[in-house]
């Protein structure tokens, strides 16, 4: 077995715009979840009729089941009722659905988290409901909860590998694909597989050192 | 049109149930491995020994690092040509999930145990307890309330994992799912119904997760 480093070397450009795939599913899931998080924050802070009781049940469902399967109703399914979306927009919005109950959760936390005191003292200086939110609470929440929303994030970045099963052309699926193309499996294998720890390794063990900081810096308070 | 996709729901239930039953069962096995792996790890860890610290860090971090996908495609594609052995499809998704799992519930394990009193390991060692008494009757024991929450989390990422063996030509629950959609065209029923049956095998599992942490938070 020799590995064709030409071959190898040939593949390269194709693999960097999949790293930039990877990175631009990623980046907008990631922008997007925290979108759908925040809105869903504030329905649960002010009890939006009906709105907010909705929030624990899309919550529940969306984390109860596989990427996978979000995915494959939306690119497959929504078709066959009138609705097709591209490759990317069904890997973007299955992503946002995931991403958005998996965020809520954390923000929820966080906010809980906020002393009863920041709240009443907001309160009694006179400020309204939305200024104390967007003053007072989803400040601290925010920063209560950083290192799992960055705990998330990575995950979000590392789920994008999922999307290659809709043809979305990042790493995995430009992997395959080359495969499928040239029978070069020992190439592209490494390829893929260098790629990915060049790629999520180093995030991963900053992760690691982020959680273990703040830990610290809760004993110390 | 409600009682036709029943219709078919029901005509294709022999099928469907072949596909859970093999989704169900890499999960199974999956949890089974993984839980035993995951204790022998969390005690390895608590050892204390450097050399094995490490090793054990780098099979972590990289099972953390790395996409399970990868690793599906690693072993499904990669073993054959480098080790020259070849296993099918369902057994490297079992191997695949139960490595990558026992690295999660290994640090659950690991976090319960090192989050007991210090005082508990050092009376069991006073009063002459071995090394496998001490964690069979002292630790673990008291170690089990905390770790048993987020190990049955671990188990639903599992099951939901378990759905990517359909990418490398395990025919699962999806894939039965799919070969219906070929000769019915019914992708909305037989993909909403795909979507309530991981539900209502998850669901169940993280709502007891839940309820076990609130009862045992104190």
């Amino acid at each position: 077995m020799t590995f064709d480093y030409s071959f190898a070397l040939s593949t390269l450009p194709a693999f960097l715009k999949a790293v930039g795939v990877t990175l631009q599913v990623g980046f907008i899931a990631i922008a997007t979840s925290l979108l759908v998080a925040i809105v869903n924050a504030c329905l649960a802070t002010f009890r939006v009729p009906l709105l907010w009781r909705l929030v624990p049940v899309y919550v529940e469902l969306a984390r109860n089941t596989p990427l996978l399967i979000q995915l494959f109703f939306i690119y497959f399914a929504l078709p066959t009722i009138g609705l097709r979306l591209s490759g990317f927009s069904s890997a973007v919005i299955a992503m946002t659905f995931l991403g958005g109950a998996y965020l809520t959760e954390i923000l929820r936390a966080g906010i809980d988290a906020v002393p009863k005191a920041q709240i009443e003292s907001g309160l009694s200086i006179g400020l309204s409901r939305w200024q104390l939110l967007r003053h007072v609470v989803l400040p601290q929440a925010g920063i209560l909860s950083l290192p799992a929303l960055f705990a998330n994030f990575v995950f979000l970045l590392k789920e994008t590998t999922v999307v290659s099963a809709v043809a979305v052309p990042e790493i995995l699926y430009t992997t395959k694909n080359y495969i499928a193309l040239y029978y070069k499996t020992y190439e592209m294998l490494a390829v893929m597989t260098g790629l990915c720890v060049l790629l999520f390794l180093p995030l991963s063990l900053l992760l690691g050192v982020l959680e273990r900081r703040l830990q610290h810096g809760q004993f110390g308070s | 049109m409600a009682s036709s996709g029943l219709d078919l729901l029901w005509v294709s239930a022999p099928q469907l149930l072949t596909g859970a039953g093999r989704t169900l069962g890499i999960s199974a096995w999956a949890i089974v491995i993984s839980s035993l792996g995951g204790f022998v790890y969390g005690i390895l860890r608590n050892l204390g020994k450097p050399w094995l610290d490490r090793v054990l860090r780098v099979y972590l971090e990289l099972f953390r690092a790395i996409p399970v996908l990868v690793w599906l495609y690693l072993f499904f594609f990669g073993l054959p040509i480098f080790l020259g052995v070849s296993i099918p499809a369902f057994w490297c998704a079992v191997l695949v999930l139960s490595l990558w799992g026992a690295s999660e519930v290994g640090e659950v394990v690991r976090g319960a145990l090192r989050s007991l009193p210090r005082g508990q390991r050092e009376a069991g060692l006073a009063i002459g307890l071995g090394t496998v008494e001490l964690y069979g009757r002292v630790l673990l024991p008291q170690a089990l309330k905390r770790l048993t929450p987020p190990v049955i989390n671990v188990y639903t990422r599992l099951i939901k994992t378990s759905s990517l063996a359909v990418l490398i030509g395990v025919v699962d629950i999806t894939k039965v799912g799919q070969q219906i959609i070929e000769r019915t065209y019914e992708s909305v029923l037989i993909y909403g119904f795909l979507f309530l049956f991981f539900f209502f095998v998850c669901y169940p599992l993280s709502a007891a997760s839940r309820v076990l942490e609130r009862r045992w938070s104190h």
